[in-house]
């Protein structure tokens, strides 16, 4: 029975206030493993105060090769950003 | 893909790197690139877990427990980054197992300076003080590399690794003003831990024929010989300031380059102790393969209690 350990992705959140962050990954054989590992691996200094571990496999990334019909539309729509608006330099506050 | 198509992606690629952007993981990348990351990286994962031998065999025999709290989170630390540099290896497309049985196998090396027995609690600070010092200026380097999963790690260990060359310059430092006996040890430690310090920077420049390659890619923002003379500059004074002597008679200030000139280096031993034929080689490896062979009831236990649970949790929802 040659089987190695899932993969885990460990997200840890520095302190209340702040989001958790991805910090690294590491193998487990089940969630409550991952837990125990990723606060003796990720938080041996106080950097966190929460750590969420999910399975690797569990993630859908997107393909970095279709990037240009995912993240290009954004880039021509500049009426999103403030700045693209004329008001008279007189306008404070806005 | 035809030839000419891989010709433009590479380009594409070289010049992404040209321009300090990083690649990760799922980006394409030459082949070469993704096998001389597994190797480096690698080499680098197995030589942290690895390093953690000759120090933890001290851990019990620390003369304080001031001394001993500290080596034993810096052994600690050595397992972390182990990790995270597997982990950043195995987003290239290899298993762990697979890396350890490179490892195992001799197939994958590790840095040389392990190879060396550590005999007295002298050589905890000299550990600490040159071969981490000189761990640091690499590391230091590494942390602009181009490949983000390698990059990040190196800050993340850069910034925990501070402590470690402090703690061994501390340890050397208060030998050093201890009894005669105690500062021999110390001076006996610097003796045999100078040279094989310095190999852990590499072949000289004109005998690394990879290192055009890797300066491209950012595996090296400086040549090993650059990186050298940044050690025997910065380690000098640090010995002087406590009264050791560096074994090497030709050690003398050179006014014009503002840096110090030093004797010729061994490499017949270097390559010797890189070929498996060091001090403690078949030791090291040995004590490897034990662990993870005595290791394997309690990975296969883990898995199967692990499925247990799930498969309880299945037939309560069921």
């Amino acid at each position: 029975m040659k089987k190695e350990w899932p993969l885990w992705e460990v997200f840890v959140r520095s302190k209340n206030g702040l989001e958790h962050r991805h910090f690294g990954s590491l193998h487990a054989a089940d969630a409550e493993m991952a837990l125990e590992n990723a606060r003796d691996v990720y938080t041996r200094r106080n950097e966190g105060v929460s750590i969420w571990v999910v399975e690797s496999s569990h993630i859908t990334a997107s393909n970095p090769e279709h990037n240009g019909e995912m993240f290009e539309p954004a880039q021509d729509k500049v009426y999103r950003h403030p700045t693209f608006y004329d008001l008279p330099d007189e306008i404070k506050h806005m | 893909m035809s030839e000419a198509q891989i010709k433009s992606l590479e380009e594409e690629f070289e010049a992404r790197i040209e321009r300090d952007e990083k690649i990760e993981p799922k980006d394409w990348m030459p082949e070469k690139y993704r096998k001389t990351h597994i190797r480096q990286m690698s080499q680098h994962a197995h030589s942290e877990i690895v390093g953690m031998l000759p120090e933890g065999n001290w851990i019990s025999r620390a003369p304080s427990l001031r001394r001993k709290v500290a080596l034993l989170a810096k052994v600690q630390d050595e397992g972390g980054h182990g990790l995270y540099l597997y982990s950043a290896t195995e987003t290239l497309g290899i298993t762990r197992d697979e890396l350890f049985e490179q490892l195992h196998t001799g197939k994958a090396k590790y840095s040389s300076i392990f190879n060396y027995p550590a005999l007295t609690w002298a050589d905890i600070g000299a550990i600490g003080w040159l071969v981490d010092g000189a761990a640091i200026i690499n590391q230091v380097a590494l942390c602009g590399t181009s490949f983000g999963p390698y990059a990040r790690a190196m800050v993340r260990i850069c910034k925990e690794e501070s402590f470690h060359q402090r703690q061994g310059y501390e340890i050397t430092l208060k030998l050093a003003q201890g009894a005669p006996e105690q500062k021999a040890m110390a001076q006996d430690a610097l003796n045999r831990f100078w040279w094989p310090s310095l190999m852990m920077f590499g072949p000289a420049d004109d005998e690394s024929p990879n290192t055009e390659q890797s300066m491209k890619w950012k595996l090296k923002r400086k040549t090993n010989d650059e990186l050298r003379q940044q050690f025997v500059d910065q380690t000098v004074p640090q010995a002087e300031l406590i009264g050791l002597t560096i074994p090497d008679p030709d050690l003398k200030w050179n006014q014009e380059k503002q840096g110090y000139d030093f004797g010729a280096i061994d490499w017949d031993e270097f390559w010797q102790v890189v070929k498996g034929h060091g001090p403690c080689n078949k030791e090291r490896m040995k004590a490897r393969v034990e662990a993870w062979e005595n290791g394997e009831w309690v990975r296969d236990a883990a898995i199967a209690h692990a499925e247990k649970q799930q498969n309880k949790k299945f037939n309560k929802a069921g």
